[in-house]
């Protein structure tokens, strides 16, 4: 049929999802602010001389300037210096969280969709958990764990812990209806039926025919899940139950700035652009990936 | 229907192909149906309803009937692709039907698919090597070279550019798409391969196309299939021998001549009467069986007879007493009152 010299051998899948996501102009801004906030956040404190929890308390209170471009706080600390450091553990958070997040409400989604034994156990546990009170639940669970891991980890690790999991735990629900829903739908698919008939077990058929095709609805929620997390993060922080007061998170920084709203709008304003800029490269880069994974687009 | 002895000897269709491939005895698969507050089991869908049949080695067994008769239904339970309630399937002398999910999967490469709708049948998130190298990934511990070497092979058997081999499913027609199925089919050199009606979905002049390419690579690598269809010209085609369908079971069983020839139930008659005629003038002249009716419910499948309700031949023991599968002439088998009748008659 055709001359062996014409075939290529196949190509590595992930180049044309990078060539696919190259032309997709709002991933490609939303991955470059994405990396600069990145870059801003852990390369930054080790260049800016002003150290996050530096109390200068006769600067306090200063506009923008020269040597502190985001001014400074009411006990003089450089808020530049106290955005880096708390971007690291807002995305830290906000990532970490997200990962847990999408892994678990994925896993029991598929589950509960590709097996039919444990699809009713598996949704009335979904349904319970959206039904409980997320904050409260938060606060008790805060409550409950914060001594013992802050005793086992150290505070920080300890803290980054709970909150990480406590906010993983009460937001996966949404994930898993929506892959149960599709896996659901997917399982009856003829190729499905053909994957079976080769004699593919059905741990290889989710992850090669059913995963790959839920991937879309997964991108979607994982992208919402970021900003879900770092808001969250900072609504406990602000009830006193997340990181203690003195560690700066972004959230923190728009809790700590409200009280000066009227006199210093700029100190709630600013870490709430930083919570914005990054939800919304996280959510461009997440729209350009599903895109460029999915073939039937690619080709365009 | 429920007590048909299997045909203790089945006939040989041509002397060189003794040895039976595949052997079905009283094969059925019912759906439960669920209802009420309890969700309890209050009936099943009778899709196939005791099913006996062999396909001898290198032969074409085409399976024909009418939309929701159960054909489809029975070619995937055939390859256990659903757990048939009752009935045994030996494929190459191991019973299918009662061997673990490990021990059937180490048989798996014997028997393959190629599926109706080639829309639906490929994953449309893997590449055309990926799709056909699936099998040899299961199967094979073969190196990455080694494994492209045999898609490449498949691709130039089922005359695919080897050059497609990167592209993805949505960039194909309908006939390329099915020719990427039966390379995933071809894949593991199987002796059987089940055609769940895979012309049904292509354009007339794709439909040759591939039967054609199915009757070489039957030439080519000595397979045995199953193919299910409701085209009866082309299953006169490909077949060598027909099973006709009815409610989930078959009423006639005979050599494709034969059956065409002299049909002996009055369905199968019926069912030919309704291929189209090429030639004007005789289509005025021919005298089609209309039936009337629809077919009853394979959930309540009536009381005899199952075709009771719509033969045109209908006598009242059939309303009574189902009838018996019977050798009428040689290797001809049908399942008709009529015939019981004259052999107790005769």
């Amino acid at each position: 049929m055709t001359d062996i010299a014409t075939a290529r051998p196949p190509r590595n899948q992930w180049w044309d999802v990078w060539d696919q996501f190259k032309t997709h102009k709002g991933a490609l801004v939303g991955m470059i602010v994405f990396l600069f906030i990145v870059f801003f956040c852990f390369v930054g404190p080790y260049i800016w001389p002003y150290s996050a929890t530096y109390i200068d308390i006769r600067s306090r209170n200063q506009g923008f300037s020269f040597a502190h471009p985001m001014g400074t706080d009411q006990l003089g600390r450089d808020i530049f210096a106290r955005m880096m450091k708390g971007g690291q553990v807002s995305l830290a958070v906000g990532i970490v969280a997200m990962v847990l997040s999408v892994f678990l409400g994925t896993m029991i989604g598929v589950l509960a969709g590709y097996f039919r034994r444990v699809d009713g156990l598996l949704m009335r546990l979904t349904d319970l958990f959206l039904a409980l009170p997320l904050l409260p639940l938060l606060l008790v669970m805060s409550m409950l764990f914060r001594q013992p891991l802050a005793s086992i980890f150290g505070v920080e690790t300890g803290i980054f812990l709970l909150i990480v999991t406590a906010i993983a735990v009460t937001s996966w629900m949404r994930t898993a209806r929506v892959v149960r829903g599709d896996v659901l739908a997917l399982k009856e698919r003829e190729y499905v039926l053909a994957a079976r008939s080769i004699g593919t077990p059905p741990r290889r058929l989710i992850l090669r025919h059913i995963l790959p095709n839920v991937l879309s609805p997964v991108m979607v929620s994982a992208t919402l899940m970021l900003a879900t997390a770092i808001i969250t993060e900072s609504a406990l922080s602000f009830l006193g139950m997340g990181f203690p007061p003195d560690f700066p998170t972004w959230g923190r920084l728009v809790a700590d700035g409200i009280d000066y709203m009227q006199q210093y709008p700029s100190r709630a304003m600013l870490p709430g652009i930083f919570i914005s800029l990054t939800v919304l490269s996280v959510n461009y880069i997440g729209d350009g990936l599903r895109d460029a994974l999915d073939p039937r687009i690619r080709g365009r | 229907m429920k007590d048909i002895p299997a045909p203790s000897s089945a006939p040989n269709p041509a002397p060189d192909t003794a040895r039976k491939l595949v052997e079905v005895r009283d094969l059925k698969m019912h759906f439960p149906i669920y209802g009420g507050i309890l969700r309890r089991q209050i009936g099943a869908v009778k899709a196939v309803d005791g099913v006996s049949f062999d396909i001898f080695e290198g032969e074409t067994l085409g399976i024909v009937g009418e939309s929701g008769c159960g054909k489809s239904t029975c070619g995937r339970a055939v390859l256990r692709l659903y757990e048939a309630t009752a009935g045994s399937i030996t494929i190459d002398g191991t019973d299918i039907a009662t061997l673990s999910q490990e021990a059937l999967r180490k048989r798996r490469p014997a028997m393959q698919m190629v599926f109706q709708d080639p829309q639906a049948s490929l994953n449309p998130r893997m590449t055309v090597a990926g799709i056909i190298g699936e099998p040899l990934d299961e199967h094979t511990n073969w190196n990455r070279a080694k494994k492209l070497e045999r898609i490449y092979e498949l691709m130039d058997a089922v005359g695919l550019n080897r050059d497609f081999a990167n592209r993805y499913p949505h960039a194909f027609s309908g006939g390329q798409r099915q020719r990427i199925g039966i390379a995933r089919a071809l894949a593991l050199n199987p002796k059987f391969i089940v055609c769940d009606e895979p012309i049904a979905a292509l354009d007339v002049s794709i439909q040759a196309q591939v039967v054609n390419l199915l009757e070489e690579l039957q030439e080519q690598f000595g397979l045995t299939y199953m193919f299910i269809s409701h085209d009866l010209s082309m299953v006169r085609h490909i077949a060598d021998r027909v099973a006709v369908m009815y409610l989930g079971v078959i009423v006639e069983l005979a050599p494709v001549q034969d059956l065409y020839d002299h049909p002996q139930h009055p369905y199968t008659e019926a069912l030919l009467s309704a291929v189209p005629e090429p030639d004007p003038s005789a289509e005025v002249r021919k005298d089609r069986i209309v039936l009337r009716g629809d077919v009853p419910s394979p959930s309540n499948p009536p009381k005899g007879c199952n075709f009771c309700t719509r033969c045109p031949k209908v006598m009242d023991i059939c309303r009574e007493i189902a009838p018996e599968t019977l050798e009428v002439r040689p290797g001809h088998f049908a399942a008709c009152h009529l015939h019981t009748h004259d052999q107790t008659a005769g």
